[in-house]
């Protein structure tokens, strides 16, 4: 019998130097390698997560059901206006106008960060959702330097962003130290970071240190102006946080395929027995990636307190966010640039999901089940496969990044 | 230490510890400092001549008035006393079976001597909290029953906390729109279902199991509470579902102490009980268990004898969704009676760490389930106590625990042998 482990290092994905638009296509989808098939999975991956949406709209539409007693013609038309106004209100909210483009780049930029943190995880085999603790430690972290320091701008947002990004790693990296000393699961271990995360918050929220002076409620001080994330464009909400995401996408795409320790990386996360066979110290590895992985999710949380009103930390300001990077980095297939489209496509969404509750009255938390829908089909290109009965030419890929609960 | 590896691997190995001897020898050091932390915070944290006072009945039991006053400051010392002995045994480590045992013993009598402190000067219900300890163990136990069966296939479900979110969200809607029984059956139906989505995920298409499982958990966080504010919000009477009564069960259920805690429950207890035992025979002592832990252990070697891995999995699978929709509606028809978004807040989570906790055991699962179910009764009385320590903090109490837990405090335990892997028939 041979070992399943020796045989996922896969020579195109140990060599990246030469990878074509094509190959990258290929991966990122797991369908064919021509342009056409490789979009094909994601955009019938988000037809089908839109239809099973609309389905679900309509069986919780109770205004309408009340209708289909007595009139079901009029219920099934005003069921169907419902899901048309839901639908348009996502599209305008998202990409109708110069300011809805501003909104989903504006949503974006967390998600990239988030998206990023995960997707570094995944290519070395660490599933970390812990992303929302450390946006929480990081976001901290970044406040504190953003009232606690004065200096101009040019040096005062740097400094935010870096001690959010050491927050952030200090967080993911105790996770990274737990899994290479004990062998505890780093799904376990960062959830629960999450949840001690999230207690600190609020307890330093209403410390002298933190709170807002002339408050009892739990928010903390304002970040200073010398602080806060300016706007790209005057009035709309979009910031230099989006540069940092782009910049973000860059760094992390040459840390992975351009040096030596994203090599490692890759490798401890192809095969962690190949790995430590090859001289790496798998153990410094497992530390070092949940660092990185936690110094962009803590990125992300500076970006929720010094890139938009009120500029403060409040209850778990990260939100979804934490948990919508996993999605994304699925759906990016954790791949850098992968994340960056996956994060403007969920930051579309949720740009237009925050349209679509106040125009149509649909929910946000809609976009949740839509975003967890493309996952599945996109997770499972075999499904979507099947159900539109797509002939491919490799199927012989399983995407198994986990082996259970051991070190 | 080169130069000894030079003149021979035997000499070295002679002179190292075992890895159960250092681990002893940490655990002892760690339990003489615990000593010494019991002795100066909680011994000499009280005013000298305070009494602690701990109910050990409740108001209106057939025998009331059942109390235990103690010397706070004392009874803390006799515990240093106690812990630091231990520890001393466990340093001189010749009964290193016991190491486990001496640490749990000292763990708890830490947590007694807290209480002293924390009682000083005071009353204290104590078993109030013990019956809060087993209520409050319910949901993870299940949760980790749930798991356990999964993983004694080797199908990881990490879908746990979805899975407990749907059925008490299912529970609570059909519970009022019905009655409460109609609820409990349709949140175990719809943890079959969802288990069935795992498994078909998982065995069918060979997702990873633990996407598959995380795709599961934010479908269900996304789906229950997008229907809360929209049919819930719109619709109040469908989330009052009421709640199953407790049944005392007569003469067991006036014994002090454990009367309260095990034999006036309601139907949910009980159950939990029952599967427990149930799922620990079936494991080991049917033909049912073998074939399912042979499919845990080696797949192949199962499928050679003529069993069908796949069939196999799929009924575990979906037997695990079933109990965890009875937690579920533990939640909904039990506990809160009614439903509020996320209100799992990560006892699906803490649920798997109780299964590794209790090293893959039913029993275990319930043993680790009541520890982790004491941390949370701890964390909800003191906070009526009134301690100086932030409630902040003692809400951190359960998922510090699950993070120890999980580091390996209670030594390494063993998954079954091909979880996680997706069986591919050749």
């Amino acid at each position: 019998m041979t070992d399943p482990d020796l045989e996922t290092s896969e020579p195109d994905e140990q060599d990246d130097e030469s990878e074509t638009t094509g190959d990258f296509l290929a991966r990122a989808t797991g369908v064919g390698s021509s342009m056409k098939q490789a979009l094909m999975v994601p955009a019938l991956a988000l037809l089908s997560a839109l239809i099973i949406g609309a389905i679900i709209m309509a069986v919780t539409d109770v205004d309408s059901l009340r209708l289909w007693g007595d009139d079901p013609g009029e219920a099934f038309s005003s069921t169907l206006r419902g899901i048309g106004s839901a639908y348009k209100a996502l599209f305008v909210g998202s990409l109708g106008s110069r300011r809805a483009i501003t909104e989903t780049l504006f949503a974006a930029t967390p998600l990239i960060l988030a998206g990023l943190a995960v997707a570094v995880g995944f290519q070395a085999g660490l599933f970390n959702i812990g992303a929302n603790g450390q946006m929480h430690v990081g976001g901290m972290i970044g406040l504190w330097v953003g009232f606690g320091v004065s200096a101009p701008a040019i040096i005062h947002i740097p400094l935010a962003i870096l001690g959010a990004v050491l927050g952030g790693a200090l967080w993911g990296g105790l996770a990274g130290l737990l899994k290479a000393r004990t062998g505890a699961h780093e799904v376990i271990t960062t959830i629960m970071l999450n949840f001690i995360a999230l207690f600190m918050v609020d307890y330093l929220l209403t410390g002298s240190f933190f709170q807002a002076e002339g408050r009892n409620d739990p928010i903390s001080r304002r970040a200073d102006e010398s602080a806060q994330f300016p706007t790209l464009f005057g009035d709309f909400r979009v910031h230099i946080g989006f540069l940092v995401a782009l910049g973000a996408v860059w760094l992390v795409w040459w840390l992975m395929y351009r040096s030596t320790i994203g090599y490692e990386f890759r490798a401890v996360g192809a095969n962690p027995d190949g790995g430590k066979y090859a001289g790496m110290n798998v153990a410094w590895v497992y530390v070092a990636v949940m660092g990185v992985s936690g110094a962009l999710a803590g990125a992300a949380g500076a970006n929720q307190v010094l890139g938009l009103e009120p500029y403060r930390a409040f209850s778990n300001f990260a939100g979804d966010t934490g948990f919508d990077a996993i999605a994304l980095a699925l759906l990016g297939r954790s791949h850098p640039v992968g994340v960056l489209f996956a994060g403007l496509l969920f930051g579309g969404l949720r740009a237009g999901g925050i349209q679509m509750q106040g125009a149509a009255g649909i929910p946000v938390d809609l976009v949740l089940v839509l975003q967890a829908l493309i996952i599945v089909f996109i997770a499972a290109p075999e499904l979507v496969k099947a159900v539109y009965r797509i002939k491919t030419v490799d199927d012989t890929k399983s995407s198994s990044i986990s082996t259970g609960w051991g070190s | 230490m080169t130069a000894q590896t030079m003149t021979g691997t035997e000499e070295v190995t002679l002179r190292r510890a075992t890895p159960e001897q250092r681990r002893a020898r940490a655990i002892g050091i760690v339990m003489v400092v615990l000593a010494a932390f019991v002795l100066w915070v909680f011994g000499f944290g009280v005013d000298g001549g305070d009494t602690s006072t701990f109910n050990l009945s409740l108001p209106g039991a057939r025998f009331e008035n059942i109390k235990w006053e103690v010397d706070s400051r004392l009874l803390s010392i006799i515990l240093a006393v106690i812990i630091a002995f231990l520890g001393g045994m466990v340093l001189r480590r010749t009964y290193l079976r016991w190491t486990n045992v001496a640490l749990a013993v000292s763990l708890a009598l830490t947590a007694l001597s807290f209480l002293t402190w924390a009682a000083a000067g005071k009353s204290f219900s104590l078993v109030g909290m013990l019956v809060s300890t087993v209520v409050l163990s319910i949901p993870v136990t299940l949760g980790a029953l749930s798991g356990l069966m999964c993983e004694r296939v080797a199908v990881i479900n990490i879908a746990i906390e979805g899975q407990l979110l749907t059925t008490a969200f299912v529970g609570t809607i059909v519970g009022s729109a019905a009655n409460i029984w109609v609820g409990l059956v349709a949140a175990i139906a719809t943890g079959a279902l969802l288990g069935a989505v795992l498994a078909v995920l998982a065995i069918r298409y060979h997702i990873d199991q633990i996407i598959a499982g995380v795709v599961i958990n934010i479908f269900a966080l996304g789906l229950t509470s997008f229907l809360a504010r929209r049919v819930l919000s719109a619709e109040p009477s469908l989330n009052s579902p009421g709640r199953f009564a407790s049944v005392k069960i007569p003469f067991l259920g006036d014994i002090p102490v454990i009367g309260p805690m095990f034999f006036d429950q309601n139907m949910f207890v009980y159950g939990t009980f029952i599967l427990v035992i149930a799922i620990h025979l079936g494991l080991f002592y049917t033909r049912w268990g073998l074939r399912s832990r042979s499919v845990g252990e080696h797949p192949k070697a199962a499928d050679t004898v003529g069993i069908d891995v796949h069939r196999t999995r799929y009924r575990n699978v979906i037997l695990g969704g079933c109990i965890a929709g009875f937690g579920g509606a533990f939640l909904t028809l039990s506990q809160v009676a009614r439903f509020e978004e996320n209100m799992t807040a990560g006892i699906g989570f803490i649920g798997l760490a109780a299964m590794i906790f209790g090293r893959w055991m039913p029993l275990g699962a319930l043993g680790a389930g009541l520890v982790f179910g004491f941390a949370r009764a701890l964390q909800q009385k003191l906070g009526i106590l009134g301690t100086p320590i932030p409630s902040e903090f003692l809400s951190m109490l359960p998922y510090i625990v699950t993070i120890i837990v999980v580091a390996g405090v209670v030594g390494k335990s063993r998954p079954p042998a091909a979880d996680g892997q997706p069986y591919i028939k050749q």
